[in-house]
C-alpha cells in the first residue's frame, strides 16, 4: 500500500468576512490528476494556491510527502518552500505573465528553472531549452526571442516548458488552457495529458471547463461557497452527479 | 466443479434524483441480481428503459448504485464495487474491468493507433508492443492503415465502433462489458468481433454484454439474462 503524495488536512482560509476555503480535507496519491471545478468564486484558485504556499491559510495541515521525507508546507522556512517550488513542484498560471519573466529570452526562461536545479554548463542548459521548446512545439529558432513577442498560446506552452523542465513531482495549473482559443487548446490539452503521463507526475488542475476536467483528471472535486460538496472518479461526478449543484454544473453545458 | 462468479451482483438498487427538475425520481434497478462466472458469456435481455445499461454503468464504477453489492474478483481478492473507494475502482479499471461504451470518447489530436495502444500500455506493455497490436487488431477490423495516423474525430459511427472495440481487445481483462459493440456495423465486421468477443470467452475472459440481435445471442451462445425480472430468469442459447 503507497502513501499519498499531498494530504490536505481541515484547511480554512478567509479574506475578510469573506470565507475562501471552508474545512477542506482530501489526499493526493502518486500518479493522479484531481481536476478542482466550480464557478468563479467558489474558492478554487484560492485552495490551489494555499496548497502550492502561495498564500497562508488560517489553519489546516497540508503535509507533502518530498523525496527527503515529509513535510508540512507552512512549517516550512521560506527558503526551503522557495526550493520545493522551485525543484518538486511546478505551478502554471492561468495568465502566462504571470508565470514568466517576459523581459528575458525564451530559452532563458527554461534555462532559469535547470540552474536552480544546479545545472552548470551553458551548452548542456541550451541543448534541454531546445529539447523543450520542440517538445511544446514551438519552433526552435525562437530560442532568443523574448516571450513577448509570442502569441497567447505560445506563451502559455513556453509556460509549461518552463515548469515541466525540471521534471516536477506535483504541478499546479490554475486554468491552464483559460482564454485560448479552442484548436490551440486542443493542442495545449494534448501536450499536457501526453507529458503527464510519459514523466507519471501527479497534478492538480482548477478548472471550470469540465471538457478539459474530463480530458485530463482521473479524479474530481466539486466546489460551491468555499466547500468541497462532491468527489469521485471524473466518469461518476460527470455521468452521475448527486449533488443538486453538480447535476446544475453538468446540465448546463452546452452540446456542440 | 462449481466456479466462483467472477462478477456477483446482489440486489443492487439505482435511483436517479434529478434535482434540476423539481427532485423528480427515477428508478432505474430495484433488487436486481445476477453472476457471471470466468468462460461465459451473459446477455442483457428487455426492452429500451430496463435498466441494461444502468447495470453495466454500475458493475463498471460509473453510476453509484443506493444499495446492494457488486462483488469484483481482483486477483486474489474481492472489491464491493458498490462501496469501493475511486483509486479501488481506478485499479479494477486497469487489470480486472474492462468497459466498452457504445461511443467512442475522442481526443482530439491523438491518433487512432494511440487510443488504441493506450489502455495497454498502462497495463505495463512496452508502447511499442502496444502499438504492434494494436495495429494488429485494427487491421483485424478492417480499419486501413492510412486511418491509424488521424484523430478517429473525422471517422465514420462504424469506424469509431470498431476502433472503440480494438482498445478494449487490445487490453484484455477478466470481466469485460460490451454495450451493443455490433449496433453500428455491417455483417462482415459484426462477424469478426462477434468472433473476437467469443475469443475473449474462451481464453476464461467473463463477458455480460447487451446485444440486441437474438442472432448474435445465439451465435455467441450467450445465458440470456431478463432484465424485467431482475435477473431472476435466464434462456441459454445451447
Amino acid at each position: 500500500m503507497t502513501t499519498p503524495l499531498l494530504s490536505v488536512s481541515s484547511l480554512n482560509k478567509r479574506f475578510g468576512t469573506t470565507i475562501a476555503c471552508d474545512d477542506i480535507s482530501f489526499d493526493l496519491w502518486p500518479g493522479e490528476v484531481l481536476g478542482i471545478v466550480g464557478e468563479s468564486g467558489s474558492g478554487k484558485t484560492t485552495l490551489l494556491r494555499s496548497i502550492a504556499g502561495l498564500i497562508e491559510p488560517d489553519s489546516g495541515e497540508i503535509n507533502y510527502r518530498a523525496t527527503g521525507g515529509e513535510v508540512d508546507v507552512h512549517l516550512m522556512s521560506e527558503p526551503e518552500l522557495r526550493r520545493l517550488q522551485r525543484t518538486e513542484w511546478a505551478f502554471v498560471h492561468q495568465h502566462p505573465r504571470d508565470g514568466l519573466r517576459l523581459n528575458v529570452s525564451a530559452g532563458a526562461n527554461i534555462g532559469e528553472r535547470l540552474m536552480a536545479n544546479n545545472w552548470r554548463h551553458y551548452a548542456d542548459i541550451r541543448t534541454e531549452a531546445l529539447k523543450w521548446l520542440a517538445a511544446v512545439e514551438i519552433d526552435e529558432a525562437r530560442i532568443d526571442d523574448l516571450p513577448r513577442t509570442f502569441s497567447g498560446g505560445m506563451q502559455q506552452r513556453l509556460q509549461i516548458a518552463r515548469n515541466l523542465v525540471t521534471s516536477p513531482r506535483l504541478v499546479f495549473m490554475d486554468e491552464p488552457t483559460g482564454g485560448l482559443d479552442v484548436s490551440v487548446q486542443a493542442r495545449l490539452l494534448d501536450l499536457i495529458r501526453s507529458l503527464v503521463r510519459d514523466l507519471g507526475l501527479s497534478a492538480i488542475v482548477v478548472t471550470h471547463d469540465l471538457a478539459v476536467a474530463r480530458l485530463l483528471s482521473t479524479r474530481l472535486m466539486v466546489m460551491k461557497d468555499a466547500r468541497v460538496i462532491e468527489q469521485g472518479l471524473t466518469d461518476q461526478v460527470l455521468e452521475d452527479p448527486q449533488a443538486a449543484y453538480s447535476q446544475l454544473l453538468v446540465s448546463s453545458v452546452l452540446q456542440v | 466443479m462449481t466456479r466462483k462468479p467472477v462478477l456477483s451482483v446482489e440486489q443492487i438498487d439505482k435511483q436517479f434524483v434529478l434535482h434540476t427538475q423539481n427532485g423528480a425520481i427515477l428508478d432505474v434497478l430495484r433488487g436486481t441480481s445476477l453472476a457471471v462466472s470466468a468462460v461465459e458469456i451473459a446477455a442483457l435481455c428487455g426492452p429500451s428503459g430496463a435498466g441494461k445499461s444502468s447495470l453495466l454503468k454500475a458493475v463498471y464504477g460509473t453510476y453509484r448504485v443506493n444499495g446492494g453489492r457488486i462483488l469484483v474478483r481482483h486477483g486474489d481478492d474481492t472489491i464491493d464495487v458498490a462501496t469501493a473507494a475511486p483509486r479501488t475502482i481506478s485499479a479494477l479499471r486497469r487489470n480486472t474491468i474492462g468497459y466498452v461504451s457504445q461511443f467512442l470518447r475522442v481526443i482530439p489530436r491523438v491518433p487512432a493507433l494511440d487510443i488504441v495502444a493506450d489502455p495497454a500500455i498502462e497495463q505495463g506493455v512496452t508502447p511499442d508492443d502496444a502499438r504492434a497490436r494494436a495495429a494488429d487488431l485494427l487491421r483485424r477490423l478492417r480499419i486501413p492503415d492510412s486511418l491509424f495516423k488521424l484523430s478517429p474525430s473525422t471517422f465514420s459511427g462504424g469506424e469509431q465502433q470498431r476502433v472503440n472495440i480494438a482498445r478494449a481487445m487490445a487490453a484484455p481483462r477478466p470481466l469485460m462489458l460490451f454495450d451493443e459493440p455490433t449496433a453500428s456495423l455491417d455483417p462482415e465486421n459484426r462477424a469478426t468481433v462477434l468472433q473476437m468477443i467469443a475469443g475473449l470467452r474462451d481464453s476464461g475472459t467473463a463477458v455480460l454484454g447487451i446485444f440486441h440481435d437474438p442472432a448474435d445471442r445465439k451465435t455467441l451462445g450467450a445465458r440470456d439474462i431478463d432484465m424485467t425480472t431482475c435477473g431472476r430468469e435466464e434462456t441459454v442459447h445451447a
